[in-house]
């Protein structure tokens, strides 16, 4: 019962936040509330039973993903312009929202036959979990199951997923590598739009 | 933000005690949560609090950007080399068993080998994205840009 | 009633949260705020996937003697490698948003297709 209070409260506050950034038109504000969703949500993944998980989530989403939005909020605004804030929503919002609900809602009607939280006797517990669960810490000498089965039975994936970063690392020295070379034909464009 | 005390001082001494945390994290990943993405991640932030304190042209005199771009492709030999040397010890690629004198003993040195290239490529990239969305800001220092500002 | 709401709200308050980036990604202009969107989207979507995995009375997935019941592992897994390319997609993302600003002088979305529209 104390499981479903805890859980219950911070999904509420999770939606919050996000029904806040959706609101908020500062936008150095929207990135700190993306920050605090990144770490409710970790404290959510730790709930329930992800350590991994919410380590990963929690470095990553409320540490680079927070740095590397307000390095481009530093780059993209300067102190001369408005302060950081999002223009006047210019279109009608009943389109989106209208698509919006109804998404939501056939998803929501999906959602029936899933089985219920938590159920042990759920397909997804029954074929292959207990396989690794068994196997892993034999063969392996590995206790954390997560760990073996990232390094060792899905190795492969893995080798993938380094691959992913580091070709990321490439295309972001491509695409802003160097010290910024176009800053006077802004300022031309810019004088040139005021006259 | 150097001239900030509280921020010089405490930083000075949180930086080890996060990179120690940071190696911990890596090479324990096989008892507890853990492993070589959040350590490389750890890692990165001790190097970004350093730039964001002391600046970045002293975090760059700590970690030059040569280096970085040397480590990350090491981090990537590493993980592929583990599987070549495994296929020229005879096994199939990336097939641990045949590292070590024993089965077991073999997957747990092949993993701990393994996690160490993740770490290391994942340190290296987010510290080269950062450097690069930090250094985009400074102003350039072209010839063309001042000889264009002095035709205006 | 009770038990359809108690076994269910995990994923209507993901769905819900899904709803929530996506409004963002469609209806707002400015293009760091859709790259935000973007990301809640994505946890929404990591939080649905190991709700699956939950097992009520489990433990952490680490082997310990004397403890018979653990969380399923495999989607920890999985979401282990999409956290992290996430976090590689959301930094391209904003390194285009960086040169999108140089080339046009805004990051408006309606300040650009009228840029665009008028050359």
């Amino acid at each position: 019962m104390i499981d479903n209070i805890v859980d219950i409260t911070l999904l509420s506050l999770i939606a919050i936040h996000a029904i806040a950034i959706i609101r908020m038109r500062s936008l150095f504000a929207v990135v700190m509330l993306f920050s605090g969703f990144s770490f409710l949500s970790a404290l959510l993944f730790i709930v329930m039973d992800a350590a991994d998980v919410a380590f990963t989530e929690a470095a990553v989403g409320a540490g680079i993903s927070t740095v590397l939005m307000l390095a481009t909020l530093a780059l993209t605004y300067t102190s001369e312009e408005a302060d950081k804030e999002e223009k006047e929503p210019t279109h009608n919002p009943w389109l989106p929202l209208s698509v919006v609900v109804i998404t939501g809602g056939l998803l929501i009607y999906g959602t029936y036959n899933l089985p219920s939280f938590g159920d042990s006797n759920a397909p997804s517990q029954l074929h292959v979990a207990p396989y690794y669960l068994e196997r892993s810490l034999p063969e392996t000498g590995v206790p954390n199951v997560v760990t073996a089965v990232l390094a060792s039975y899905r190795g492969f994936d893995t080798l993938g997923e380094v691959t992913v970063i580091f070709t990321a690392g490439i295309a972001v020295l491509l695409i802003i590598g160097g010290r910024r070379r176009v800053k006077p034909q802004v300022e031309n464009r810019d004088s040139n739009r005021e006259t | 933000m150097k001239h900030n005390l509280i921020l010089r001082v405490v930083s000075k001494f949180l930086i080890p005690l996060i990179f120690l945390f940071a190696l911990y994290v890596q090479f324990h990943g096989d008892f507890g949560p853990g492993g070589g993405f959040q350590a490389g991640v750890i890692f990165s932030a001790t190097i970004i609090l350093y730039a964001l304190v002391f600046g970045v042209d002293n975090a760059k005199k700590v970690i030059p950007a040569y280096v970085l771009r040397l480590l990350a492709s090491l981090g990537v030999l590493i993980y592929a080399g583990t599987g070549v040397v495994t296929m020229l010890l005879g096994g199939n690629f990336l097939e641990y068993g045949v590292l070590a004198s024993s089965q077991v003993a073999g997957q747990h040195l092949g993993i701990l080998v393994i996690e160490l290239g993740v770490g290391i490529t994942v340190m290296s990239v987010m510290l080269i994205i950062f450097f690069a969305f930090a250094e985009r800001g400074r102003p350039a220092l072209n010839v063309e840009s001042e000889s264009e500002s002095e035709l205006e | 009633m009770m038990e359809i709401i108690l076994e269910h709200y995990n994923y209507w308050l993901g769905v819900i949260i899904m709803m929530a980036g996506f409004y963002t990604v469609i209806s707002r202009g400015n293009l760091v705020k859709k790259i935000v969107g973007l990301n809640i989207f994505q946890v929404s979507v990591f939080l649905f996937y190991i709700s699956i995995g939950n097992v009520k009375g489990g433990a952490v997935p680490i082997i310990e003697k004397g403890i018979t019941l653990y969380s399923n592992p495999l989607p920890h897994v999985l979401i282990l490698t999409a956290i992290v390319v996430g976090v590689a997609t959301t930094a391209l993302g904003l390194a285009l948003v960086v040169r999108i600003k140089e080339a046009y002088g805004t990051i408006e979305e309606d300040d650009i297709h009228n840029q665009d529209q008028s050359l």
